[in-house]
């Protein structure tokens, strides 16, 4: 069995908690797992000590983790880790440092497992969109990225060393500025809830009642294709589905959005999807696990006023 | 390998060079509307309509304006069989200079995919990669930050917007915003949609498409080490519960705080 390492996943600057997910993940591939975690401040490894199934924690510290660049990251994370299967989150950074590190050790790249064999043998991953699911097996060691929401979080039982290592890379890149987002809302690819709105909000304007919604829910609110190509004030960075966002949320809520294939592309694995059209027969009513025949103006304020009720 | 393609960059910035030498990655996938069908324990493209992947269209737009701002050539790298020829000539017909071909018919692992690529850039001594941030096949996203850590150049990846004032400014999603980054070259750019408006062909581009050449060059890729087992289709999702009516808003809100523990 080969041995495993695995690379912390950060959010706002702290381990975050997919990175169990991920440690799941690479006890089903292999064994002796190192957990890997890049940082400027080495204390923020600590909190990962008590992930169970974790037999070590490195602390790779260096000034290159103050920003993201593909190519200083993968060479300071490649420096510390020992050889073996390398686990990563599928969030679309991890995903491009992944190929980098597989790169960097001459291994091939696995994205988007959403299945391991009880053997650890043959990852699943979704291809064609979603549209098939592709199992492959490995010949030797390689880099894999998982998917959210999907292996259950080891638990935090656990306590594990931090061993610090300095690392250093090479920035290639020269990062000008960070343009903070407008709004305080959570990007659709950070999110663990989201509801999205489609041309049949009518107008852009609408696009508050599903806010109100997100904000009472901590969602992050999307769009179809049809309402960011329509509306000028509706971004593209809000786009779910083949040519924007491709997500995989807890709960998904698609109001007037009719449930094209390019749609689904980019939300069908989410874990709960729920509907919102006046017509019964629009395809969004296949994959959702809740569907509501009714107009959004009539649906969006009862589920609001419900929603208050119980989250109190 | 590294060593030697910075050299060659940096001998034609000596001798005074500033056209840029511009590659441009595309692949052939089914078209987005089509139905994916298993045979076998395979997916089966054979009825299936072929199209340029979606973000290619957003690398080939990015590098011809590349080139329209500081002069040079384009090429268009495909691996893949004879019927990846279309999408060539689709570029081609776009303002696209050079349209070559590694013949491969069948899958290839990522970690041969980006050797032969990889080996194809070096030996063409380009200075710039533009490819899509994912093909709509994988999925994947691996293909450009993988072969520039193999050339050993920068990478910055799904970029929406691009500038070729004072080299090159990308802007690029990150926690909490957009990172706007200057990078280097050579580097790798994969290209998400963004603002960018694609260009259309027009007849006479149409026209000289049809006549041009492809270049087809033969690969030998190292030995694979992921193999497909098989493909499938996604287990059909057991049947929602459908409501009518907006009342019903609140029995979906019931559910899922009790049946899908969500909320
Ligand atoms: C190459 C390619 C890539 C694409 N990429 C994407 C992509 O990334 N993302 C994407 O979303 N699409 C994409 N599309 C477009 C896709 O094919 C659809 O056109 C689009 O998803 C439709 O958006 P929509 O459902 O909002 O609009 P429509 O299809 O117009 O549907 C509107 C829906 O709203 C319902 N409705 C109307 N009024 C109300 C009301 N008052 N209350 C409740 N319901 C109401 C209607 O019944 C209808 O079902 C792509 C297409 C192509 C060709
Ligand atoms: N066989 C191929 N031929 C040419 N370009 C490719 C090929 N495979 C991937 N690419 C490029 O790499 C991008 C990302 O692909 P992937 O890593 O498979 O998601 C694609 O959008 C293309 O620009």
């Amino acid at each position: 069995m080969s041995d495993t390492i695995v690379i912390a996943e950060l959010s706002k600057g702290k381990i975050s908690a997919i990175t169990n997910e991920l440690v799941t993940a690479a006890n089903q591939l292999g064994s002796n797992c190192t957990l890997v975690v890049p940082c400027n401040d080495s204390a923020i490894a600590n909190d990962a000590s008590s992930i169970s199934g974790v037999s070590k924690i490195i602390a790779a510290k260096s000034g290159v983790f103050s920003n993201y660049d593909a190519a200083s990251w993968a060479e300071a994370l490649d420096a510390v880790s020992p050889s073996g299967i390398i686990v990563t989150s599928a969030s679309t950074q991890s995903k491009d440092l992944a190929a980098r590190l597989a790169a960097r050790r001459t291994i091939s790249v696995v994205q988007d497992v959403v299945e391991i064999s009880n053997d650890g043998t043959v990852l699943t991953s979704p291809v064609y969109s979603g549209k098939a699911l592709q199992s492959v097996k490995l010949s030797s060691d390689a880099v894999v990225s998982v998917r959210a929401n999907v292996f259950s979080p080891a638990d935090n039982s656990g306590s594990s060393e931090v061993q610090v290592i300095d690392t250093s890379g090479n920035v290639t890149t020269a990062l000008k500025e960070m343009v903070q987002r407008a709004s305080e809302r959570l990007d659709v690819s950070e999110a663990n809830i989201i509801i999205s709105g489609g041309r049949g909000m009518g107008n852009p304007g609408n696009f508050s009642h599903l806010e109100e919604i997100a904000d009472k829910l901590g969602a992050a609110v999307g769009a179809s294709r049809a309402a960011v190509d329509t509306w000028d004030e509706i971004p593209h960075s809000m786009q779910v589905g083949q040519t924007g966002k491709t997500v995989n949320p807890n709960l998904y809520i698609a109001v007037g959005i009719s449930g094209a294939i390019q749609h689904l592309a980019g939300m069908r694995s989410s874990k709960y999807i729920v509907a919102i059209n006046k017509d019964a027969d629009a395809p969004i009513f296949q994959h959702a696990d809740y569907g509501i025949v009714a107009t959004w103006e009539e649906a969006l304020p009862i589920l609001s006023s419900s929603l208050s009720n119980l989250l109190g | 390998m590294n060593t030697n393609v910075h050299q060659s960059n940096s001998l034609r910035l000596l001798v005074g060079d500033t056209m840029v030498n511009i590659a441009v990655l595309v692949k052939q996938v089914p078209d987005s509307n089509s139905k994916i069908q298993i045979t076998g324990d395979r997916v089966d493209l054979s009825s299936v309509k072929m199209d340029i992947s979606p973000y290619d269209e957003f690398a080939v737009e990015n590098a011809l304006q590349h080139k329209d701002s500081s002069g040079g050539t384009v090429t268009a790298i495909t691996l893949g069989g004879s019927g990846a020829d279309k999408v060539l000539k689709g570029v081609k017909a776009l303002g696209v200079d050079n349209i070559v071909r590694l013949d491969y018919d069948g899958f290839m692992d990522s970690n041969g995919l980006q050797s032969v690529l990889a080996s194809e850039i070096s030996s063409g001594g380009y200075d710039v990669v533009y490819c899509g941030k994912s093909a709509a096949d994988t999925g994947a996203g691996s293909t450009g930050p993988g072969i520039a850590e193999r050339l050993g150049w920068c990478s910055v990846s799904n970029i929406i917007d691009i500038k070729f004032e004072n080299g090159l400014t990308v802007t690029s999603p990150a926690e909490g915003g957009n990172a706007i980054i200057s990078v280097n070259l050579p580097a790798v750019v994969s290209c998400d949609k963004g603002a960018t408006k694609v260009r259309k062909s027009n007849v006479k581009g149409i026209m000289m498409a049809k006549k041009a050449q492809v270049e087809v060059k033969s690969v030998s890729p190292p030995a694979a080490s992921v193999t497909i087992v098989s493909q499938v289709m996604p287990p059909a999702k057991p049947a929602g519960k459908k409501f009518e009516g907006a009342a019903s808003a609140e029995t979906v809100a019931q559910l899922l705080r009790d049946e899908a523990n969500i909320i």
